[in-house]
């Protein structure tokens, strides 16, 4: 009883950041304005969907400045906010995304 | 003049410029900041978890919104909006219906660090947009972050937190809202983070400290740039009605104190002082050993107090209401109807269920709520069982202080325990008392005897006799002492026995007099008697001796004309022989 059926989830598990993932991803990246660090901020989450998420996602970027009630909806308090909305669990990744490495294991796109 | 007017509107922009501040509601801050806290400016609020933070925050806010016409907004960082609701409704605050009226905002913010991943710079931009936007849709006028130190917990970028709290203080300024900024106490400075590097214009540090089982809340004014304050640690009470802070030690000795007088219920004791009693507005101490009639006493006071049609507030250390007025009735003192009308009002309360800045925070507020012209506290010496000596002495200076500041007459009773010196009160208040009457127990053979002693009265005539103290069932009386033959007080038993035998010696004393009264009449009687004895055997020889008198008289006057004619006869050889002979003597010197 309980060999079969541990057993599947734990594999299923490992088989999803392998790439076998076919999952939608439904990105938001809520920034301040158009900083430098926003700019930044785009331009990397933009590539890493090109290269991990192949037509696979949906991404939105979201002024605040011009949404403000959306920073108290959303909970954003540091800026650059990158929140992965699906698949669950809800992520937040903050920061310019310049860091890869993080950035992609916050997306679980990584192990 | 025209000098005068000059300097008047030269220093006019001076005080435009100066601090203005934002009256908090909260009962005796805006008396210690002397207005409330600096407008415009952020103040650090400080203190250990569960010293009431986030409830002074609170009615910062809420009074603000509902007194002072200044929307706020409440940036939660550790309790949703609904949390706050609930928690806040227990003190009355419908924070629903202030956010309905657009008088506050309540943000939660929430960094679940859990679902969080830091990649690259970033900053807390989001934070401002919500405030900003939270502050721009009301136009709120002040500012609650609590506690903004969650933050710390929620990002590891220590660098860009510290830099983004430095420009949050900057922010707040030039929105000119007037800000309240909690923080949990840190081990060795204000707070855990620092938030006091950033906010330099007023710090208020909280405090609940246990003592003896006891916690007391305490609050202290650290600094306030640019005005005066207190500088004391004051207690500060949460009750139903929310936070209340004495700030008593501020009132000094300069109020105005009134000749007018009040009477102490008992006539007898009235005109122990000049037949008026108490000064109003003073202090009554009126110390005893158990069971010298202290709180019948005070229950005379408090029932002519209510015949007054004025307020009395009866604190009651050892008993409850129905205890007092049940035992006050046995000696003919009905407190019951000036209870239900409204006069009197008892407040029972057990010294050790709090600590003594609490008991002083809470009278304040009954006498606030209450407002009686005059205090019953009885017995105060029970509060020694909270708080030492000197802190007791200390917490009845402020509320003497604060009595005499309202113009009440307050009446201390304090237990003189068996054993000690009859004039040591046990918390060495009589000094700050302006009345003092001391009632003492005498043994007198198998009986004990109540005396009452007027040890002092200030300002006024009073009488220095002892009074014998008697408690009837129509309430207390004095006497007079009775000082017996021997020179000792007589009192009670022994006065009655004495005023018996010399009742007794009087009625003797009347029947002697009225004896004597008789013998005399009859020994008068008797000489009277004897008198007309006397007269008439007087008479008789009056009337006798008249008798030979005449006959004496006709003898005597023959016989001088007998011997006349004999002389007559002799004259002539008489005259010439004293002639012929002259005395010898008398010649002699030639």
């Amino acid at each position: 009883m309980k060999g079969t059926k541990a057993e599947s989830p734990t594999a299923a598990f490992e088989r999803t950041p392998a790439g076998a993932d076919s999952r939608q991803y439904v990105l938001r990246l809520y920034v301040a304005g158009l900083t430098p660090r926003s700019t930044r901020a785009v331009a990397n989450i933009r590539d890493i969907c090109e290269n991990h998420l192949n037509g696979r996602y949906d991404l939105r970027v979201v002024d605040i400045y011009q949404q403000p009630a959306l920073a108290q909806a959303e909970q954003i308090v540091a800026v650059p906010t990158l929140i992965r909305k699906l698949p669950p669990p809800l992520r937040r990744i903050i920061g310019d995304l310049s860091d890869l490495e993080r950035t992609l294991i916050g997306l679980d796109l990584k192990p | 003049m025209k000098s005068k007017t000059r300097e008047r509107t030269s220093r006019t922009p001076r005080r435009t410029r100066a601090l203005t501040k934002a009256s908090t509601g909260i009962r005796g801050l805006d008396e210690l900041t002397g207005g409330g806290l600096p407008r415009g400016r952020p103040t650090l609020l400080c203190g250990t978890a569960g010293c009431g933070k986030t409830l002074l925050a609170m009615e910062f806010i809420v009074h603000g919104a509902l007194e002072s016409g200044e929307p706020g907004v409440f940036m939660a960082f550790e309790e949703n909006a609904t949390e706050l609701a609930t928690n806040f409704a227990s003190l009355g605050y419908d924070l629903d219906a202030l956010i309905a009226r657009k008088l506050l905002v309540i943000d939660f913010v929430h960094i679940d660090r859990t679902e969080t991943e830091e990649a690259g710079a970033y900053d807390l931009e989001g934070l401002f947009i919500r405030l900003g936007h939270a502050i721009d849709s009301i136009g709120a006028k002040r500012v609650v972050l609590d506690t903004i130190e969650t933050l710390f917990s929620g990002l590891s970028n220590i660098e860009i937190l510290r830099d983004e709290l430095r420009r949050l203080f900057r922010w707040l300024k030039t929105k000119g809202v007037t800000a309240v900024v909690t923080g949990e106490r840190g081990e060795t400075s204000l707070t855990r983070f620092g938030l006091e590097e950033y906010v330099a214009d007023c710090v208020i540090l909280l405090d609940h400290r246990v003592d003896g089982q006891l916690a007391t809340r305490r609050l202290r004014i650290v600094k306030y740039r640019g005005s005066s304050h207190g500088t004391d640690e004051y207690p500060f009470l949460i009750d139903d009605g929310g936070i209340s802070i004495t700030p008593v030690s501020a009132s000094g000795l300069q109020y105005k104190v009134s000749a007018g007088r009040v009477s102490s219920g008992v006539p007898d004791l009235d005109a122990m002082m000049e037949g008026e009693g108490y000064y109003r507005g003073s202090s009554v101490l009126l110390s005893g050993t158990a069971g010298t009639g202290k709180t019948s006493l005070a229950a005379h006071f408090a029932f002519a107090t209510a015949a007054r049609r004025e307020r009395c507030l009866w604190i009651a250390f050892e008993e409850s209401s129905s205890q007092i007025t049940r035992n006050m009735r046995s000696i003919g003192i009905d407190l019951e109807p000036a209870v239900r009308q409204g006069f009197l009002r008892f407040h029972p309360v057990r010294p050790t269920i709090c600590g003594l800045e609490t008991h002083l925070a809470r009278i304040h507020g009954l006498v606030e709520q209450f407002g009686p012209r005059v205090v019953i506290i009885d017995p105060v010496t029970n509060l020694s069982a909270v708080g030492r000596d000197a802190e007791v002495k200390t917490m009845l200076t402020r509320l003497i202080d604060y009595f005499m500041a309202q113009g009440i007459t307050a009446l201390f009773t304090s237990l003189t325990p068996g054993g000690t010196p009859l004039e040591a009160t046990e918390v060495g208040v009589s000094s700050l008392m302006d009345t003092w009457l001391l009632l003492r127990e005498v043994q007198n053979g198998a009986e004990r005897n109540r005396f009452l002693h007027l040890v002092k009265s200030r300002g006024m005539a009073h009488s220095n006799q002892m009074r014998e103290f008697l408690l009837t069932d129509r309430g207390v009386q004095l006497r007079d002492v009775y000082v017996g033959p021997s020179g000792l007080l007589l009192a009670g038993g022994a006065r009655a026995s004495l005023e018996a035998v010399e009742k007794a010696q009087t009625v003797v004393r009347g029947q002697e007099a009225e004896l004597k009264v008789r013998q005399l009449e009859r020994k008068r009687q008797a000489m009277e008697a004897q008198i007309a004895v006397l007269r008439a055997e007087f008479d008789l020889e009056e009337s006798e001796s008249a008798k030979t008198i005449g006959q004496d008289e006709v003898r005597a006057r023959i016989l001088a004309a007998d011997n006349l004619r004999l002389n007559r006869l002799r004259r002539k050889p008489n005259v010439s022989a004293a002639a012929t002979t002259p005395k010898p003597k008398r010649g002699g010197s030639p």
